[in-house]
């Protein structure tokens, strides 16, 4: 059987985004074939499906539906992700942001939820907990529902630690977990200003107005006109000298939008709206 | 060594792998590397999550040609060296452009050598080369099989000549690669001279 897993064809892999569109409604024909290519496999190695097999049991199959749905849409992901980045968000986008009346954030492709905790620590070290908001979203409810837990394995949490020491806050990461056994809760004072819910980057638009928003590692999945798209909605969710922040290794390329978004920090990939 | 180099410069791009004791063979091609350099060069070397950049700097600094961390779709283009970025891994996309992820890591590593080799024997086959060079896990050897099993030339650095001889062991031990080298000979190789 192994055999037949090696290689998926761009023929097979074009069949297996159609049926998941007309099935389940997520459109991943704009996604980086690459990756997805390698994940589909990866599945079909684990599960030891064939071409075949596969379709059946995304056809017949709901269950395994949401399973296919978190393996392809990559949910690996750390607190404190690239520490420089939070240092930059501490030193020059807090005193922006500090600013305003409210400081409403969007955590988008939040996956299960290590970023949003993390900039919910951050304002309230920073003392900006009364006045800042996050929204958490994903497309995928089951990564949401661990998010909502906000439920982390003390080995996870021991390599956060150590992002976290390289931020500079004054706190520890701990101060904000309660421990047990050998998983670390987040204190309930970080889930009250955090609303985690669905959405699709894909297919649903702006639903509300941000000061800043993060979308790290998330448009490294699409092609580059998805990621047009979707910088247009992020575009129009921001409020005039909103900030949008992108993966360290992702790059905003039209011309459209770098008129309009003033880079504040190229190694972090921080940009400010201005027009 | 004539036919090595024949097929060497005819490869577009050239992937060069490698971990612990990888970085100084490797350092030596870069800055030896002319500044009119026809093919491409992608290098995939472990290293630390959150060391940024230093890797660029020391070759950029050092080099005739341009060398840069790889961003996400960046075009592949001649005459230039890419490194892979630390905690992400390096995809390859069959436009030639560079995808990134940041899934699980392979052999405890991101960038994992695998993984690009994998996805180079996809979308370059034939048309490429890789070297893999010294470390101390087995990351590299099964995308260095593929390479070699689409058509690509491979090449390993001796484990005799290796500081950390784990990385090209496990090459040699599935038969990835078509020729085992010292890293002299690799360097001289990549410099176009066919002596060793």
């Amino acid at each position: 059987m192994r055999g037949s897993t090696d290689e998926l064809d761009s023929i097979q892999l074009t069949e297996l985004i159609s049926l998941v569109k007309n099935l389940y409604g997520f459109d991943f024909m704009h996604y980086s074939k690459a990756s997805l290519k390698r994940r589909i496999m990866r599945i079909m190695q684990l599960k030891k499906y064939d071409f075949w097999e596969l379709k059946h049991a995304l056809i017949n199959n709901t269950a395994f539906f949401q399973e296919f749905l978190e393996e392809i849409t990559v949910n690996v992901t750390e607190m404190f992700r690239d520490p420089s980045f939070y240092r930059a968000l501490k030193t020059q986008v807090m005193p922006y942001l500090a600013t305003f009346q409210r400081i409403k954030i969007w955590s988008a492709g939040c996956s299960s939820g290590e970023e949003p905790y993390s900039l919910a620590i951050l304002m309230q070290e920073l003392g900006y907990k009364n006045k800042s908001f996050i929204y958490a979203t994903d497309i995928n409810t089951e990564v949401l529902q661990h998010a909502k837990k906000g439920i982390y394995s003390l080995r996870n949490i021991k390599g956060y630690a150590e992002n976290y020491n390289q931020v500079g806050l004054p706190g520890t990461l701990t101060d904000h977990f309660t421990i047990m056994y050998d998983a670390a809760t987040v204190h309930s004072e970080l889930k009250k200003n955090t609303l985690f819910s669905v959405h699709n980057l894909i297919s649903d638009g702006a639903f509300n107005e941000f000061q800043m928003i993060c979308c790290r590692n998330v448009f490294i999945y699409f092609e580059s006109e998805l990621q047009e798209r979707v910088l247009d909605v992020f575009y129009n969710s921001l409020c005039n000298l909103g900030f949008l922040c992108l993966g360290s290794k992702e790059t905003i390329r039209s011309d459209y939008y770098k008129k309009r978004l003033k880079v504040v920090n190229s190694r972090e990939n921080i940009y400010q709206k201005v027009g | 060594m004539d036919a090595i180099l024949r097929r060497l410069n005819k490869a577009e791009v050239i992937f060069i792998g490698g971990s612990a004791g990888s970085f100084s063979p490797v350092f030596n091609i870069v800055r030896s590397l002319p500044h009119d350099f026809k093919q491409t060069l992608v290098i995939i070397i472990h290293r630390g999550k959150n060391n940024f950049s230093d890797i660029e700097n020391l070759f950029g600094n050092n080099c005739r040609i341009s060398v840069s961390e790889i961003t996400d779709k960046d075009k592949i283009a001649a005459g230039k060296v890419y490194i892979a970025p630390a905690n992400y891994h390096t995809l390859i996309e069959k436009n030639k452009t560079f995808a990134l992820d940041v899934s699980e890591p392979v052999w405890f590593s991101k960038p994992s050598i695998d993984v690009t080799f994998d996805s180079a024997a996809r979308t370059y086959g034939a048309k490429c080369a890789a070297i893999l060079f010294s470390g101390a896990n087995q990351d590299g050897a099964e995308g260095l099989l593929k390479l070699r099993g689409s058509g690509a030339l491979t090449i390993v650095q001796s484990p005799d000549d290796a500081e950390i001889t784990t990385m090209p062991q496990a090459a040699i031990d599935i038969n990835a690669g078509e020729f085992v080298l010292k890293a002299n000979q690799i360097l001289n190789l990549m410099t176009g001279n066919s002596q060793t």
